[in-house]
């Protein structure tokens, strides 16, 4: 059971970059036609990728053996690590506040968004709100409780796309919580 | 410096001003676990959608489906110079082989015909890719989240222009059964001629 995981060959299992990108892409989709507004779909976006992170942290805390996060800079790498691991891409982490408790993921080039254009009428649609759900169920897990959403978005005709990340509290006992 | 599309500047670029072909900068891979979660997630959610087992494959088929249609254009692109293949057995050997292999790294490990109908034909794979993580509870035992894959390769023939109805079963691991319409065996054989 106790595999020692090289830090150096972090996860070799590979799989087809397009397969992972239209099946999320095909996801969205079926919650376009199943939902009646983006504000459902985004929700909903949120609301897996919440799930996802619940059981992603445990992956990545197997694959990489990290040890705790010191402050919240520490997170911030972590996260940035993350992104590489498991979407293949490293993004800026930049815009720190002040109390060094806020700042922004910047993805320039989001393999998640290839193929994609949103139509007028969901111009409201997170087509990436899964990531913000994957975050903060992520950290929950480690009992960082944050605030995770978009300050830009390319698909929606910004620059570029952009996360932010607030910390909220630290979480001292952990709760059972009701899944929904 | 490479290449990496920066996007900066005033005019957006639209995806279509992209090139479609592969590049250096796109990574063509990506983790697995990212994927297994993902398909996870989207296997939850249509587990809450449905009603019936039944209901939920079909669903997953259908979302396969979606996938599957743009996954023959780029294939057709970047694979085979837009040409496309015309006789069945060709077709179904690009299937087993090209496809398989863009999808998921390898060939599936066999390609059979079925001995008493000529429209059937079985594509069976030993230990899919989409069912390696999951544990099918007992009591629904008949689930099958290759459903998935089925639907791919639904959409992918479909839109060469070889109608099938895929079905997919337990047997040797996941075996794919794919029904040909009689217009398509037709076709094949006047093309022999």
């Amino acid at each position: 059971m106790s595999k020692q995981a090289n830090k150096n060959s972090i996860e070799t299992k590979k799989i087809n970059s397009d397969l992972f990108v239209l099946t999320y892409g095909a996801i969205v989709a079926q919650l376009v036609k199943e939902c009646d507004n983006a504000e459902e779909i985004n929700k909903q976006l949120d609301k897996m990728g919440y799930n996802i992170g619940l059981r992603l942290i445990e992956d990545y805390l197997s694959k990489t053996q990290m040890t705790r996060c010191h402050d919240f800079k520490d997170v911030a790498e972590r996260i940035q690590n993350a992104f590489r691991i498991y979407l293949g891409f490293a993004p800026t982490i930049t815009n720190w506040s002040a109390a060094q408790d806020e700042f922004s993921i910047l993805i320039d080039y989001n393999p998640l968004t290839e193929f994609v254009e949103l139509p007028d009428h969901l111009s409201n649609l997170r087509y990436c709100n899964l990531l913000c759900g994957v975050i903060r169920g992520a950290l929950e897990m480690v009992q960082i409780d944050v605030q995770v959403y978009f300050l830009q978005d390319y698909l929606r005709g910004d620059q570029t796309t952009e996360l932010r990340v607030r910390f909220m509290k630290k979480i001292e006992d952990v709760l059972p919580r009701n899944d929904d | 410096m490479d290449t990496t599309p920066i996007f900066s500047g005033k005019t957006r670029s639209s995806f279509l001003d992209k090139s479609i072909e592969k590049t250096k900068t796109r990574s063509d891979q990506i983790s697995l676990s990212a994927f297994a979660f993902l398909f996870s997630e989207i296997i939850q959610y249509c587990e809450n959608r449905v009603q019936l087992t039944s209901e939920m494959q079909s669903k997953l088929a259908e979302i396969g489906y979606n996938v599957g249609q743009r996954i023959v254009d780029l294939m057709l692109i970047r694979e085979k110079n837009f040409r496309r293949e015309i006789r069945l057995i060709n077709m179904l050997i690009f299937v087993r082989s090209k496809v398989w292999t863009m999808l998921f790294g390898k060939e599936a490990d066999k390609l059979e015909q079925a001995n008493d109908d000529k429209n059937t034909y079985y594509i069976i794979e030993r230990e899919s890719i989409v069912n390696k993580f999951i544990s099918v509870p007992k009591d629904k035992k008949n689930i099958n989240c290759a459903a998935f894959v089925g639907g791919i390769i639904e959409a992918i023939l479909n839109e060469c222009n070889f109608p099938a109805k895929i079905s997919v079963h337990w047997h040797e691991g996941t075996t794919y059964m794919i029904k040909f319409r009689d217009s398509v065996i037709e076709r094949d054989k006047l093309l022999e001629k």
